[in-house]
């Protein structure tokens, strides 16, 4: 069940041609998982959870089967796609603090979302104000302007409504990426108590920080340069990654307790390829130490071990 | 709030005070004596006595019998006392009888032109800034009609309705036939000669406010808030609703500025249509040196302005949850 | 070096901007160059009272058989002295006090706005008139620097907002360079900034300028030597123009007016999206 998607693609529409974010990637997402969806940036990993959910130009629809609880979720279709929205899937931005309208008070703001899909805020006050103290938002915070609570605060806020309706997908954009470390931890606990009592079936949360998606995920699926790396379990990708890249960006994480004078945090040299016209073949193969002749072409998808798929000439055997 | 309405009282008090002390002086800046000015003109006295006498008589009537100061406090008192002086060209007419008889051809004239050119404006700035086909050729008819001086557009239409098509009248407030009176007859006159003045008021204002909706509406419409709720599969309606009610805030300060524009707008196309406004009677007033009226009219011009603009920024606090949670810097 | 080019590029495909820019270097190669196309000088008795477009007067004769055409191209100057000179006092002035209330703040700041308040409530018609009395002879220097002194209250106040948000992003790296020499840094990183925006606001002065003088003039309060636009509308008006059907008189110098506001307006959007790029269509 919950979301499936085959080979996927979109790309972006510029004035100087289209830009291949998301090229070809496939995912089978398990009920009640956290994925953690890791890369650089200006991988795609935004771009597919942005497509996921609102499909709008300059973004195009290229190609791809998109699944949700077994029936088609129609993201090229931005009208039919309004029935799913909040209800089915759901998001929390990157904006997550300013995505609330500064003049509305909060109360009228949700109701008049929850209006919006013909439901009625008074069915759903109680169930709102459990969640909310769930996150440790006081009751009182229904009846102010956004304008007077803090960031994290707001950004709490929206967890909270983007969830109320108890979406099958819960897509969550760095929504860990301006905070500093111990908030990152509470805003990460609560993405799987959200999990744990069911408020959201299954999540994929999108970051650049692997450490984080190491504390929550389930599974972890690594992106390079529009196209699929890496896909596996937490364990399995942290300590025992198969791809080239995965490896020397595991190999980048700083590590609480070792000094870095002697040994030193080796980057990973380059810059991820333009996709305006993407290198043929394997997108990562400029800057891959392991590179030979055949990764000219287009890496196959490998599972050398179960569950743990990796997208690199060097897994085939 | 408080501490922000406290602020503004205060410098809408200074202003007033400043305003009222420059309008006093303009009188007594003019280069000589005004009553000698009117003597020169007017008396032909056969002797200096009489001239004498006759001086006297005018320096007390405009109350400039007495030192400079106390001359300045009774202006003050005789503002609150509703007394503004004597007119020198109307002699004896008090200042504001004349001022009142001018007054509700002025307020009938400009205040419906500003309000609603607002409203209308509004909501076709809001409309255009939805659909870009449309955007693209209406926006520069707006450029262009808020380029226009409202006297040049006055003398427009005074041309093409008026006198070609004969359509409207193109002078005065009503004919010079007909008595002012709650008459049906009269009312009637009186519109079809309010016609073309409003319209120049209101058709130069329109643009100016439809370009500023149009422009906040596409703010607002591209803020993450916005982008949130379609995200979230808002209907386009909820959408464009949140986003007026963003975007007007600023086009209410808007109007705040607008009142004291205005009057130099309304003051030219009352001179264009001859229309009895304050505006006609200042520019009557500065043609024939009468400084008395001169300074009649501004101050009631700019205590106008400064009571528009009062109300105006009251009512803003009410409305923009901002201000009254006092987070963010100026309102405006 | 390539971002010149690229904001040179942009402009010149910028449809507002080049229709704009066309037709006002077209009314000011004509305020320049007129005097030369015209023979009579603009106050003159040349013709036939109330003659409309001939050749020989091609925008027609005044009541009193003066030329349009004449009138019209030294009007023309005038309007661009004013707009030219006030809207420059205009900005300058706004520019100078809205920074230093946006960059001082406190107490300062709230003097300056204080000022500004006042300003923004008292017509420019209320000084003119004093001046009219003082001054039974004024040029439009004169008239340009009252304007100029009157219209930099709205600039003053964006330019201040604007110094507020620049200050807040860059004041931390500013503390960080130097302690001493961070009022040349303002100068040479905050100003930069600000230029563009600043440059747009002075094409709204100008024209905000123009409109001010032709309102002025058209009250009497103008420059009472030479000839104005305003000032021919005003005696169309007087002598009743339209009503006698000389139409030439009084719409030709109005239409011009529009005009050159609107090409203004239009150049100022045309700037706005070349310099903000998010607002440049696909």
């Amino acid at each position: 069940m919950s979301l499936k998607f085959k080979n996927l693609k979109v790309y972006y529409s510029t004035l100087r041609g289209d830009v291949k974010a998301l090229d070809d990637v496939s995912l089978d997402l398990k009920d009640g998982e956290i994925l953690g969806l890791a890369g650089e940036s200006g991988c795609g990993k935004s771009t597919l959870s942005n497509s996921l959910i609102l499909l709008k130009p300059p973004m195009k629809y290229i190609g791809g089967s998109v699944e949700l609880d077994g029936a088609e979720l129609p993201i090229y279709d931005y009208k039919k796609m309004n029935d799913f929205r909040y209800e089915k899937i759901s998001i929390i931005p990157q904006y997550a603090m300013n995505a609330m309208n500064p003049t509305v008070k909060i109360n009228r703001y949700i109701s008049d979302l929850l209006a919006a899909k013909g439901m009625n805020y008074s069915e759903y006050e109680k169930e709102l104000k459990r969640r909310m103290s769930l996150v440790g938002l006081d009751y009182s915070v229904l009846k102010m302007f956004p304008i007077e609570l803090s960031g994290g605060m707001k950004q709490r806020m929206v967890m909270v409504i983007a969830t109320l309706l108890n979406p099958s997908l819960l897509l969550a954009d760095e929504i860990t990426s301006a905070l500093d470390v111990s908030t990152q931890k509470a805003v990460a606990k609560m993405l799987v108590e959200f999990r744990d009592r069911k408020f959201v079936k299954s999540v994929i949360f999108v970051t650049h920080d692997v450490s984080v998606l190491y504390q929550i995920a389930d599974r972890i699926m690594i992106m390079y340069a529009g196209k699929f790396a890496e896909l596996g379990k937490t364990e399995e990708i942290i300590h025992n990654p198969r791809h080239p890249y995965t490896k020397m960006l595991v190999g980048a994480m700083p590590e609480v307790g070792i000094k870095y004078s002697r040994t030193p945090l080796s980057g990973i040299d380059g810059q991820p390829p333009l996709l305006l016209n993407p290198p043929e073949g394997c997108r990562f193969r400029e800057r891959c130490p392991f590179a030979f002749e055949k990764c000219l072409s287009e890496p196959p998808v490998a599972e050398n071990d179960e569950g743990h798929l990796c997208s690199c000439w060097k897994e085939v055997k | 709030m408080g501490n922000y309405l406290r602020r503004k009282i205060f410098i809408y008090l200074i202003t007033f005070f400043v305003a009222v002390t420059l309008d006093w002086i303009i009188p007594r800046m003019m280069p000589g004596n005004p009553v000698d000015a009117i003597l020169i003109r007017v008396a032909r006295m056969p002797s200096q006595e009489q001239t004498q006498i006759l001086r006297s008589h005018l320096m007390k009537s405009f109350g400039m019998d007495v030192p400079i100061f106390e001359q300045y406090l009774n202006f003050w008192t005789g503002l609150f006392k509703g007394d503004l002086g004597v007119s020198i060209n109307y002699f004896p007419k008090p200042v504001t009888d004349i001022i009142k008889d001018a007054l509700p051809f002025d307020l009938l004239l400009t205040v419906p032109a500003l309000l609603l050119s607002w409203f209308i404006g509004n909501k076709f700035g809001a409309f255009a800034a939805r659909k870009k086909r449309m955007d693209n050729w209406v926006l520069p008819v707006w450029y262009v009609i808020s380029a226009m001086p409202y006297l040049w557009l006055g003398i427009l239409l005074s041309w093409t309705l008026g006198v070609n098509m004969n359509a409207f009248p193109v002078a005065g407030a009503y004919s010079f036939s007909i008595k002012p009176s709650f008459s049906w007859g009269f009312i009637v006159n009186y519109l079809h000669h309010w016609v073309l003045p409003f319209l120049s008021l209101f058709i130069v204002q329109l643009g100016g406010w439809a370009i500023g909706m149009r422009n906040m509406i596409i703010y607002e419409l591209e803020a993450d808030y916005s982008k949130y709720m379609e995200t979230m599969g808002m209907p386009q309606k909820l959408i464009r609703k949140y986003a007026y009610k963003n975007a007007i805030l600023p086009q209410v300060t808007g109007l705040a500025i607008q009142v004291g524009l205005l009057v130099t707008g309304a003051l030219t196309t009352e001179i264009v249509f001859s229309y009895p406004g304050i505006g006609y009677l200042l520019n009557q007033a500065i043609l024939r040196q009468d400084y008395f009226l001169i300074q009649g009219c501004f101050l009631f011009i700019i205590i106008g302005v400064l009571l528009a603009n009062f109300a105006i920024d009251v009512i803003y606090v009410f409305i923009d949850p901002r201000i009254r949670h006092s987070v963010g810097g100026d309102a405006a | 070096m390539k971002c010149k080019n690229e904001l040179l590029y942009f402009a010149f495909r910028n449809k507002k901007l080049v229709i704009g820019l066309t037709i006002f270097m077209a009314f000011l190669i004509l305020a320049l160059a007129g005097p030369l196309l015209t023979d009579f000088e603009p106050l003159d008795y040349t013709g036939m009272g109330s003659e409309p477009p001939t050749p020989q007067h091609i925008f027609g004769t005044t009541f009193f058989g003066q030329d349009v055409f004449s009138q019209f191209v030294y009007g023309l100057r005038s309007s661009f002295i004013v707009g030219f000179m006030g809207g420059g006092i205009a900005t300058l002035a706004g520019l100078l006090i809205g920074f230093f209330a946006g960059y001082k703040g406190g107490f300062i700041d709230e003097l300056l706005m204080m000022l500004t308040n006042v300003m923004m409530v008292i017509p420019t018609v209320a000084l003119l008139i004093i001046l009219a009395a003082y001054l039974p002879y004024r040029g439009v220097e004169i008239q340009s620097i009252i304007i100029g002194l009157t219209a930099w209250p709205w600039t003053a106040r964006a330019v201040r907002s604007q110094t507020f948000s620049l200050k807040q992003r860059e004041y931390v790296s500013l503390a960080r360079i130097t302690g001493f020499s961070s009022l040349k840094i303002i100068l040479q990183e905050i100003m930069p900034n600000m230029m563009s925006y600043v440059f747009m606001v002075f094409i709204l002065q100008f024209g905000g300028s123009i409109l001010a003088a032709v309102a002025l003039d058209f009250i009497g309060l103008g420059p009472t030597e030479g000839i104005s636009l305003g000032l021919m509308m005003q005696n169309a008006v007087h002598w009743n123009a339209i009503q006698l059907g000389i139409w030439w008189w009084s719409i030709i110098p109005g239409l011009a007016i529009t005009m050159i506001v609107g090409a203004l307006y239009f150049m100022n959007t045309g700037l706005d999206e070349v310099f903000n790029p998010k607002l440049r269509e696909m």
